[in-house]
């Protein structure tokens, strides 16, 4: 497959999404700067963390009016995969190819450091090389993670099975006390109706290797590559 | 030159952690009879002064909307004065 991981001033995870996706899986990755007009015939989109525009006004708010998001919302709406991780995920909010809104953490913390997921949902494009109730171990790094719906979306996601990751321990148990941010339902990572857009909060690139301290994340790109490819 | 103030706050209902820290501190500070503290943002636009009071209440109105405000967690007021 062909990755376009998108650059905007202040993305800092984008190496390492190119460097997961070119060392382990061996796909061809481009990245693509945010002032561009075309996607270069990319087959799947990576949002990755960062602090896109120093998270001026709100997260995401700026990035969403960069060029290349017209693009990737019209590569969206055709059905091909859009995967964004962190600042990803609340880009993906603000520009509505997901549902919902990133408030401040709960602790007003800057949270940093490895959770627990339960894969809530193993049959998705995202997670299908997941086991069903898998729990998968893979750091966050945030300081609005603090995910926020309505009932009636909150109702409809969860009846779609749209939440694929929530924050668990280690024995996947879904707490508040395992919650990291005051995320509504412990969401970690929601998918839209469609099945083709994912974002989550929680960063797999980071642990794609034992090295790092976990290698769990690799099932995330795993499954997407099966799914699409 | 029309000048507009926007205050852009956490609607009613949404869960305000600094509010809560600052009023957790009030009560530490013996100022017991606040109920609540929520915490926004105000951001000011000043326009030129060929533009009139009208048309900078429309063009404020319309700026709220595509980017100042996220109406899933957020509302907004705002005011204009004229000079």
């Amino acid at each position: 497959m062909r990755f376009g991981v998108i650059v905007f001033p202040g993305s800092n995870c984008d190496h390492d999404v190119y460097d997961v996706l070119k060392r382990h899986f061996d796909q061809e990755v481009n990245f693509l700067w945010h002032k561009n007009h075309t996607l270069e015939d990319s087959d799947a989109i990576i949002l990755p963390g960062g602090f896109s525009y120093g998270d001026y006004l709100r997260t995401g708010a700026i990035a969403k009016f960069s060029p290349i998001m017209r693009e990737i919302i019209q590569f969206a709406k055709s059905g091909r995969p859009v995967l964004g991780i962190c600042n990803g995920f609340q880009i993906l909010l603000e520009c509505g190819l997901l549902p919902g809104a990133m408030l401040r953490n709960k602790s007003l913390r800057f949270v940093c450091r490895f959770v627990y997921l339960l894969v809530n949902n193993a049959t998705s494009n995202f997670t299908r090389c997941c086991r069903t109730n898998q729990v998968l171990k893979i750091p966050i790094a945030h300081n609005e993670g603090n995910y926020y719906v309505d009932d009636r979306i909150l109702g409809e996601l969860e009846g779609n099975g749209q939440i694929l990751l929530r924050f668990s321990d280690s024995g996947g148990a879904t707490t508040d006390y395992a919650n990291p941010n005051g995320s509504r339902n412990g969401i970690a990572g929601i998918m839209n109706g469609e099945g083709n857009v994912f974002g989550l909060m929680p960063h797999p690139e980071r642990a794609s290797e034992k090295l790092l301290g976990s290698d769990d994340g690799k099932v995330i790109f795993e499954s997407l590559i099966e799914s699409f490819s | 030159m029309p000048k507009a103030k926007v205050h852009v706050y956490l609607k009613e209902g949404i869960l305000d952690p600094q509010g809560q820290a600052i009023r957790s501190i009030l009560e530490s500070m013996d100022f017991n009879e606040i109920n609540e503290v929520r915490v926004g943002k105000t951001i000011t636009l000043e326009f030129p002064s060929s533009v009139s009071v009208e048309q900078s209440t429309r063009q404020t109105e319309e700026i709220c909307g595509k980017i100042l405000v996220n109406p899933v967690i957020e509302d907004c007021h705002f005011e204009i004065s004229p000079d």
